[in-house]
């Protein structure tokens, strides 16, 4: 078993080290192939050891080696595979395995490719130690690799120029990187500073050991630390107001997209709180987890708005993660942790689909993103088609779709706390959801074929990637059907994950099902008459629309990154240029300056000493003699 | 009664002298004649130290200087003799050579 | 102050101090300030001869004998040899560097070490290594510790003094035949005259 743990862990971290051998040559295809296969046999680790978990129930825990013996301070390194990693880790090496194998298509012509594979698979290694790390140190080395990770990755194509904000709103991909780091950045410093509490409070940083503290610290600790860890994990899952660095992220290559900023590095916030469910139910941060839920819903239906109107595929998209990650807050919020976890692992599977169809339909349009130059692409790239359809209904909840099952239960949960309102939001949100993403499929694959009069000759991906995309396609179908096993499984931890509902939110269950179909049925419907159709029925970009106020508004994302530019940014600039020019230049560097010149002169002036002249050396070294001789009767006289 | 500080300031003054010839001087014999002056200052202060403490050690460090001085002269005046051929002064002015 | 100088002027000791003490600062200031070499070299050699005398009053008349010896015998005849190489007779043109640059760095030497030693020395812990004899010679004192406790300086004296004079007459002792003073050309023109004739 321990060797299945290492096999998993290390074998991305082997991947990554062999393509940085070869970062700076030309495209090796070989690179990609043994990056991908390392990932597949990480992927087949970890399914053993979720299969081996699965029959015998029994929690593998492995210490690696002794990593930090400070005083009382005595980290491990640590492993436990326990429900909530195995789920993780089987979820991130399969969306990665596929990834990797659709980057060898979708990189093909980048002449950083070997380049791209040795980020990914390192990517890859962080978000497993942060999966798999049983102690909160070792879970922040992870989250600090996923995030170096992600800024190596949306900085990728780093030598693009910087854009205005009309023209593209994430500036450029350097820019979207830089953002992405620093926002996060923010949110880890909450982060430590949760995990100091629970240090200072607890002596401990591994799991068990603090958790099993927890009914002993004082309530006001207890809400410090869960309120400073979802900080944390508000900058990872980009909540509100940490969010606007998820949809500039999209600069980034898709396959990235799809990996890093829909399947699982933005999860990783959403597993934090999940991974940290003995203190978030505790009886003391009820506010918290309540506070997390509304939140959560509130980014739900903030970011599927913002997804109503937006242009871009990648971006849409990038809204609907942002959405669904609000869904699976709601979730953990409420306390129905193994519903969020779920959902986390099915969103995994039909968002990284969605974003490798969105992938293969910029790829044939040649890098060009706007729905509005697109329509009736289904005759030209079929299965790719086949795979958006697929996992739009995915997304959108209908019957029998991962999605309907993980969302549904969502919903219900919001029904069965009682909290009406959030559960109204949510309803609400999933009729959006299903609009957005029905809009997306019918303006790219129906509809007129506008790209034509533009120019693009569109083709279908290579064979392999859309091979290498049915595992995921398939999952997006079945994975609701296996809810219950799932359930069973996961409830081995113990009460703490457990979560059912009530009798009456079970009686009612149907019409809330029927409900919710039906909204979203209707948002499809309206998408489909809108956008699909042709003839004298069909869309056109309008102009009153776009002048509208509140399309404007929606389109501008709230005119929350204009806020955050102008009152945060530019003040900070203002104040950083005041320092440097002030403080930096006028003292700190005068000062050094100052010194330097000091010894310049002395050097200068008395470099005029050197004559040649015996006569004047005698007379320096009379003076040197005399000095030394007042030094002398000085000191005598004082001692 | 003189006592050593009586000594010691004759000494003293004599040295200042050498000293001043050092400085004053340009003509290599003349520093030449200055050092001996220096040189015999010190050799009192010896005697001198020698006598009050009633310590032979003084004079003998006036005995090494005498004879430093003497080797002094012998090779000193060696060189002047082949600096004169060579640039044939014995100013300092005119053997300044080397400016930084 | 005056009335204790007055009556230490009435000693032996004393007046022989003084006498010599005003003497040799007159001599040397002479030496170092005069334009002349032979004047100054003369100067120099009466001013040694008196600073043995200080050397006998202080009853180091071995040390005294040796000043006499060496320094007005052999060293002032050094001098006056090596001055035959130069033009001793002619006043010597020289840039002297300023008197008040002088003035200020002697005068202030002066000044402060003068200041030191007029100062009482307190210093009771200083012991004699070798003292003196009472009734003992002071040659005789004198060999027992410089060929005893010094006789390894002493050798290494001798051998630096033998090796001095080696270098002295290499350095001096080449192209002797060779007139420093006269002008080298003037010889040159009197020998092709006589080639000439």
């Amino acid at each position: 078993m321990e060797n299945l743990v290492y096999i998993a862990l290390f074998a991305p971290f082997v991947g990554s080290l062999f393509a940085a051998l070869f970062g700076m040559s030309e495209r090796k295809i070989f690179v990609g192939i043994i990056g991908s296969a390392l990932i597949g046999l990480s992927f087949l680790a970890s399914a053993i050891l979720a299969y081996n978990l699965y029959t015998t129930g029994t929690v593998v825990q492995v210490r690696m080696m002794d990593w930090i013996s400070a005083g009382d301070l005595n980290v491990g390194f640590g492993f436990v595979i326990d429900q909530i990693s195995v789920t993780m880790m089987t979820v991130v090496t399969l969306v990665s395995t596929i990834v990797h194998i659709y980057a060898i298509g979708y990189m093909d012509h980048d002449k950083s490719f070997n380049r791209f594979f040795s980020y990914l698979s390192a990517f890859v290694f962080s978000m497993m130690i942060l999966v798999m790390s049983d102690n909160f140190l070792g879970l922040f080395i992870g989250w600090e690799g996923v995030g170096v990770c992600s800024w190596l990755l949306v900085g990728f194509w780093y030598h693009k120029p910087d854009q205005k904000r009309e023209d593209n709103p994430s500036i450029s991909p350097s820019w979207a990187a830089n953002e992405a780091f620093i926002m996060n950045r923010i949110a880890d410093l909450g982060m430590l500073i949760g995990i100091f509490i629970l240090y200072w409070n607890t002596g401990s940083l591994q799991y068990d050991v603090v958790f099993a503290q927890l009914p002993y610290l004082s309530d006001s600790v207890l809400m410090w630390a869960a309120i400073a860890l979802f900080i944390g994990a508000m900058g990872k899952s980009a909540q509100f107001p940490l969010h606007t660095w998820l949809t500039d992220a999209m600069e980034g290559p898709t396959p990235v997209s799809a990996l890093i900023h829909a399947a699982t590095m933005v999860t990783a916030g959403v597993f934090l709180v999940i991974r940290a469910n003995p203190l978030y139910s505790m009886e003391a941060v009820a506010g918290v987890s309540f506070f997390i839920a509304s939140l959560g819903t509130f980014v739900a239906f903030y970011a599927a708005s913002m997804a109503l109107v937006e242009r871009d595929l990648k971006r849409i998209i990038a809204y609907s993660t942002l959405s669904q990650l609000g869904y699976m807050f709601a979730a953990a919020g409420l306390g129905a942790y193994w519903i969020a976890l779920f959902h986390l692992a099915a969103h995994a599977f039909f968002k990284a689909l969605l974003f490798l169809g969105g992938g293969n339909v910029m790829h044939a349009m040649h890098d060009e993103l706007d729905l509005f130059k697109m329509g009736g692409l289904r005759k030209k790239m079929r299965g790719t088609w086949i795979y958006m359809t697929i996992a739009s209904i995915a997304l959108a909840g209908l019957p029998f779709f991962a999605g309907f099952y993980s969302k549904d239960a969502i919903i219900e949960t919001a029904f069965n706390e009682g909290t009406y309102v959030l559960w109204g939001i949510l309803v609400l949100t999933a009729g959006m959801t299903a609009f957005y993403s029905f809009r997306q499929v019918f303006l790219s694959f129906h509809g007129e074929e506008r790209y034509k009069a533009l120019g693009f000759d569109p083709h279908e991906m290579y064979k392999f990637v859309l091979v290498a995309m049915s595992p995921l396609a398939i999952l997006a179908m079945i994975t609701g059907l296996f809810m219950n096993q799932y359930k069973a499984f996961i409830y081995k931890i113990g009460e703490s994950v457990q979560y059912e509902m009530s009798d009456h939110t079970h009686h009612l269950a149907v019409w809330l099902i029927l409900l919710v179909v039906f909204i979203a049925l209707s948002g499809i419907a309206l998408a489909y008459f809108k956008y699909a159709r042709t003839g004298e029925h069909a869309f056109k970009p309008d102009e009153k629309t776009a002048n509208g106020f509140f399309y404007k508004l929606l389109i501008n994302q709230y005119y929350v990154p204009v806020f955050y530019e102008n009152f945060i940014t530019k003040p900070y600039m203002m104040i950083s240029e005041m320092l440097w020019t002030k403080v930096d230049l006028k003292i700190v560097d005068a000062t050094v300056d100052n010194i330097a010149r000091f010894f310049y002169n002395t050097g200068d002036k008395t470099r005029r000493m050197e004559t040649g002249n015996l006569s004047n050396y005698l007379n320096w070294m009379a003076l040197g003699a005399v000095i030394l001789l007042v030094v002398a009767a000085i000191s005598a006289m004082l001692v | 009664m003189i006592g050593l500080s009586h000594y010691l300031v004759v000494s003293a003054i004599l040295f200042s002298i050498g000293l001043v010839g050092v400085l004053r001087r340009r003509n290599l014999l003349m520093l030449f004649f200055a050092t001996e002056i220096m040189l015999n200052a010190v050799n009192i202060a010896f005697a001198a130290i020698s006598h009050y403490y009633n310590d032979l050690t003084g004079q003998m460090f006036a005995f090494f200087i005498i004879a430093v001085a003497a080797s002094e002269v012998a090779v000193g005046l060696g060189i002047l003799i082949v600096l004169y051929k060579k640039h044939g002064s014995l100013d300092l002015d005119d053997l300044a050579t080397m400016r930084g | 102050m005056l009335e204790n100088f007055a009556a230490s002027l009435m000693t032996i000791e004393g007046f022989a101090f003084y006498l010599f003490s005003v003497l040799t600062i007159g001599l040397f200031s002479v030496t170092v300030m005069s334009k002349n070499i032979l004047y100054a070299m003369t100067s120099l050699a009466a001013g040694m001869v008196l600073i043995s005398g200080f050397f006998f009053i202080l009853g180091a008349d071995f040390l005294g004998v040796v000043q006499l010896v060496v320094y007005v015998g052999a060293i002032m005849a050094l001098y006056s040899f090596a001055m035959m190489f130069f033009d001793a007779t002619r006043d010597i043109k020289e840039k002297n560097t300023s008197n008040a640059v002088v003035f200020v760095l002697g005068g202030m030497t002066a000044l402060v070490l003068v200041l030191m030693f007029a100062a009482p020395i307190y210093s009771e812990s200083i012991q004699a290594l070798y003292p003196m004899h009472e009734g003992v010679g002071n040659a005789q004192d004198v060999g027992m510790v410089l060929f005893t406790k010094y006789l390894v300086p002493f050798e290494v004296a001798a051998l630096m003094l033998l090796v001095a004079m080696i270098a002295g007459i290499m350095l001096a002792g080449k192209k002797m035949d060779d007139s420093l003073t006269e002008d080298m050309s003037a010889d040159d023109e009197i020998m092709i005259e006589k080639d000439e004739k």
